[in-house]
């Protein structure tokens, strides 16, 4: 490996590991809104949430290019804040890779959630604890597995984006290019053996990370 | 001392109305058959079901009604549901400390080693409620249910998702927290065995309405019901240990009209029994008859008769003193006795369950 593949991997594990924990943290209330709620505004959001499985990941960074960049939306608003803008910057990738990958972390937990049911947090209720408390002491335990599938799913789908990345970050040593486009410089510049390292090195991460998550993740023991 | 309660819910295909005004202590049992309401009226007093516009007094305290509806956590309930309803990653020591931790301290409850011995889980605290049997659960929810410090405590069919054999180990200790606690009960239940042995009072709920209350002797000797009581209709008379016959291994209590013969289950002279007679474990004679196996005869006089579940039968309802009891017969027979309201005769009763 080269000293350039070695900051290529650096920045992908600091981009999936941040990209994993702000999407914990607000997936977390996207699941549990999901799971619980009747509202009428629960099709049109599952689908918002959903739509990077199916969205060609050069659309949706083509889309965010646009919102982030000078003249969108955003990037107005980022821009008058001083913060500048986010493409071809880090924080660009990582607001990115959230969206990219929102549904694998959503759906896992939503599913936990629903697989729950109401009988556990009435029985808290009951028992004099409130909504806030009957989250955290209730519904978090009993969801674990989700938010382990969750966690696992989000980081190694972030590891291996390139079409959203690409759109959106470019490809600047150490600040953008990632594990992922690195592979792509390499086979353009007819360096397989490179390539073959980080290839071989994801396809390796991959297996294991899906070998993790069904023989590890328990399956879900039956309400009692 | 009452619980005034009015709850008006509407579901497609159900509907629930009631009005009522129970006793703020003993066990109140509400009886009725699936989908008569009784699981959703109480859903409601505990708040898990939200009745809008609905009213609820306990004890003088408001806690539904003018404007206010208190949430689920902030009533004093002890709840205690059909299927256990543990919480699967907490031990059963975790379990119960639950709701003992976030009982408001104000009200002095039950101690945790009180309610460990009450319901005799003590050798189950470290495991985990996969590990459990159901009746063992079950007892671990009630002790949990308890240990909330509950002002009103709400049992819904606890004993139905568990085999006799279960219910007959979870009934005597129901029967020591209606004793030794005097927190009103509200117990939801289709079995008549059940109420029979633990309420004090009774609610039948039919299609979302409520059709008789009453004291428990009153409302099972009404024969009007029977029918919505299902086929074992019966009676319950309060009564009291008046005599041992130790040679035949007898009791006699007396109730308020007579006295009977049953077995001897080595409660002391004195104690006050609940004693239960089926209707169809009696029969009724013109003349007193001689020479028979039956021990309990009574003198008693016709008041009344009413439908039974079969055209062909038929319940009698008798006075004994001051006491009623129903006998079923067929109606044959009622009329080759021509049997009329004011008729004295002779009752025999066949079998006398003492339930404690």
């Amino acid at each position: 490996m080269t000293s350039d593949d070695l900051v290529a991997l650096r920045l992908t594990l600091a981009l999936a590991c941040t990209t994993t924990i702000l999407l914990l943290l607000i997936g977390t209330p996207i699941a549990w809104w999901l799971a619980r709620t009747r509202s009428r505004l629960k099709g049109p959001i599952a689908a918002v949430v959903a739509l990077p499985l199916v969205l060609p990941p050069t659309v949706l960074g083509f889309y965010l290019l646009v919102i982030l960049g000078p003249n969108g939306p955003i990037g107005e608003l980022t821009l008058a804040l001083g913060l500048g803008v986010l493409p071809f910057s880090f924080p660009g990738l990582v607001v990115a890779s959230v969206f990219y990958s929102m549904p694998f972390v959503v759906q896992p937990i939503q599913n936990a959630f629903e697989a729950i049911g109401d009988r556990p947090l009435e029985a808290a209720a009951t028992l004099r604890a409130g909504a806030i408390d009957r989250f955290f002491t209730v519904a978090v335990p009993l969801a674990r597995p989700g938010f382990m599938s969750a966690s696992i799913l989000g980081f190694a789908h972030t590891v291996g984006e390139f079409g959203v990345v690409l759109m959106i970050g470019g490809n600047i040593p150490g600040k953008t290019r990632v594990i992922s486009v690195q592979i792509y410089d390499h086979v353009e510049a007819l360096e397989y053996a490179q390539a073959h390292w980080l290839a071989g090195g994801l396809l390796a991460f991959s297996f294991l990370v899906l070998l993790v998550l069904y023989t590890l993740n328990p399956s879900r023991r039956k309400g009692l | 001392m009452s619980i005034d309660a009015r709850f008006k819910v509407t579901y497609p295909g159900f509907s629930l109305d009631v009005n009522l005004e129970l006793p703020g202590q003993g066990v109140t049992a509400l009886f009725g058959q699936s989908g008569s309401g009784k699981t959703t009226f109480l859903r409601c007093v505990a708040g898990l079901e939200k009745a809008a516009g609905g009213y609820l007094r306990v004890n003088g305290n408001l806690w539904q009604g003018e404007g206010i509806c208190l949430p689920v956590n902030c009533r004093p309930i002890g709840y205690v549901f059909q299927e256990a309803n543990l919480f699967p990653h907490l031990s059963v020591e975790n379990n119960l400390g639950y709701g003992l931790k976030r009982a408001r301290q104000a009200i002095p409850g039950l101690a945790m080693h009180q309610a460990v011995e009450l319901l005799g889980i003590g050798h189950l605290l470290k495991r985990m409620p996969e590990r459990l049997s159901g009746g063992e659960r079950q007892r671990v929810a009630i002790a949990r249910a308890l240990l909330a410090s509950p002002k009103l405590l709400l049992l819904d069919e606890p004993l139905a998702a568990l085999d006799q054999e279960r219910k007959n180990e979870i009934l005597p200790y129901l029967e020591r927290l209606r004793d030794e606690l005097e927190i009103p009960v509200l117990y939801v239940s289709h079995s008549q065995d059940e109420v029979a042995r633990l309420a004090d009072h009774l609610v039948v709920l039919e299609g979302g309405n409520v059709i008789a209350r009453g004291p428990l002797t009153e409302v099972l000797a009404r024969i009007d019901l029977p029918i919505r009581l299902g086929e074992d209709a019966s009676v319950v008379l309060e009564a009291v240990v008046a005599e041992r016959d130790e040679a035949w291994h007898l009791a006699r209590v007396e109730f308020a009209g007579g006295s009977l013969w049953v077995r001897d289950k080595g409660i002391p002279t004195g104690h006050p029994v609940r004693i239960r007679i089926l209707a169809r474990d009696v029969s009724i004679a013109r003349e007193k008859l001689t020479g028979t196996s039956l021990l309990n005869i009574l003198s008693a006089t016709v008041t009344g008769m009413g439908d039974d579940t079969h055209p062909a039968v038929a319940l009698m309802r008798l006075t004994v003193g001051a006491s009623s009891i129903v006998a079923r017969l067929t109606r044959r027979s009622a009329a080759a006795l021509d049997l009329r309201s004011g008729n004295a005769v002779w009752i025999q009763i066949k079998a006398v369950a003492l339930i404690a």
